[in-house]
């Protein structure tokens, strides 16, 4: 069983916040297919957050067909993030390195090469426009 | 939508001193809802009318559809908690059950066992948090439908607002049907936690109310080299503008986040947006966020 944890003042919506929780914990291998997801309310009352802040959560999990409810039962992990295998990540790593080459040698310092890199990752991709 | 606490064109006055000046708002039922504002602006006397201590001056305000007064589905716990000094834990419990038609001694006794709290102590010696969870006790074992909260937290420590808060939530949770908040605090981070809808009240006004979930999707600070505010895109609401020599500071409403390699946007954060809305110069109760507020579902 996971444990939710919740960090005000970051301007991340508390809803959002348990979302990512959920996904990096499976990210991880600390949840998967089967297992269950704490009870709302037991999440309310540890967590001491709003129990509609852990449905909101619970549902976006599952519109992301992350988990599943079971009525009665309770809401269970039914997907995966579906992360590549650990040898897929050498040769994106060997380009990666060959563009941040690249990139230093056009003058970029590190936190523009962040900025950029971030920038990217957010913004739609030509194919999902 | 079923609100649970309506007020419209709500004025009270103490004197000639306005307290609340044109309050129109709408708790949905199940919602949790903060308020918040500098001391004075008007949040105990918002409670005091839901809960029917005061009445209005002028305009209404109904809870569950009729003027306020349906005692035994409302809870309230007044500001400093208080209790009889001179009785003991099990004496308020006595009390309530004979006060009460709807009162759950299961839960009443279960809570004071949490809490940690001796039955036979007198109140009068009770610390602050242990004070706080009997008065939390006690106001949810009436099995209130709507419970209210007057700075509940304010007088505690950091462990004991935790554990405070902690109840309130199991309570938010086991009720049937979710029972419907309103509590104020000045401690936003608190009110993140707990709360899915916020209010903003300052110099009597509401300033400012919506999902917090929304408010904080929906506000950044956008921080860029000089510029004006009406070379930004049309999709950035500029609220406020700050500038120097070399740079400008914006705070904008968005309806999301939006790239650009000249200027950084980042999200603003619970306690800069209230602020924001709370020395704003007085707009006649502006929303921040003119969309209805979305109802809880369970």
């Amino acid at each position: 069983m996971i444990e939710f944890r919740i960090e005000p003042r970051s301007g991340v919506a508390p809803y959002l916040q348990l979302v990512h929780q959920v996904r990096q914990a499976l990210r991880l291998g600390l949840l998967s297919e089967g297992d269950r997801l704490p009870k709302v309310k037991d999440v309310a009352a540890k967590v001491a957050i709003n129990p509609n802040t852990v449905l909101k959560a619970y549902r976006q999990l599952e519109n992301e067909g992350l988990v599943s409810p079971k009525p009665g039962v309770g809401t269970f992990v039914s997907g995966t993030l579906g992360a590549p295998a650990v040898s897929e990540h050498e040769p994106l790593r060997r380009e990666l390195i060959r563009w941040l080459a690249a990139a230093r040698a056009a003058g970029l310092d590190e936190e523009s090469i962040e900025a950029l890199f971030r920038q990217t990752v957010r913004s739609p991709t030509e194919e999902e426009r | 939508m079923t609100a649970i606490v309506e007020a419209r064109a709500l004025h009270k006055r103490y004197g000639r001193r306005p307290a609340l000046t044109d309050c129109t708002l709408s708790v949905p039922a199940g919602s949790v809802v903060g308020l918040v504002g500098p001391n004075g602006a008007g949040k105990s006397t918002l409670l005091q009318l839901a809960c029917g201590l005061l009445t209005p001056t002028s305009g209404t305000i109904e809870v569950f559809g009729a003027p306020p007064g349906q005692l035994a589905r409302v809870g309230f716990v007044a500001q400093d908690t208080p209790l009889y000094p001179a009785l003991t834990v099990a004496d308020h419990l006595r009390l309530g059950a004979r006060l009460n038609p709807r009162w759950d001694a299961a839960l009443a006794e279960r809570r004071v066992r949490q809490a940690g709290l001796d039955p036979a102590q007198k109140t009068g010696r009770l610390s602050g948090g242990q004070r706080a969870q009997l008065a939390l006790a006690l106001a949810v074992a009436k099995r209130p439908e709507l419970l209210l909260l007057d700075e509940p937290v304010a007088a505690l420590d950091p462990l004991a607002r935790r554990a405070f808060l902690q109840g309130l939530m199991e309570f938010v949770a086991e009720a049937e049907p979710q029972a419907t908040v309103l509590l104020s605090s000045h401690l936003l981070s608190d009110l993140e936690r707990v709360c899915d809808h916020l209010v903003v009240l300052a110099d009597s006004r509401v300033r400012a109310q919506g999902g917090i979930d929304d408010l904080l999707a929906t506000h950044f600070r956008l921080t860029t080299a000089r510029r004006d505010a009406d070379t930004l895109p049309a999709a950035l609401h500029v609220l406020r503008a700050e500038h120097t020599e070399r740079q400008s500071t914006f705070t904008v409403r968005a309806e999301a986040h939006l790239d650009d390699p000249s200027w950084v946007m980042e999200p603003l954060g619970l306690e800069d947006l209230v602020l924001h809305h709370m020395s704003a110069p007085s707009a006649p109760s502006a929303p921040a966020d003119p969309r209805p507020v979305p109802e809880p579902q369970r």
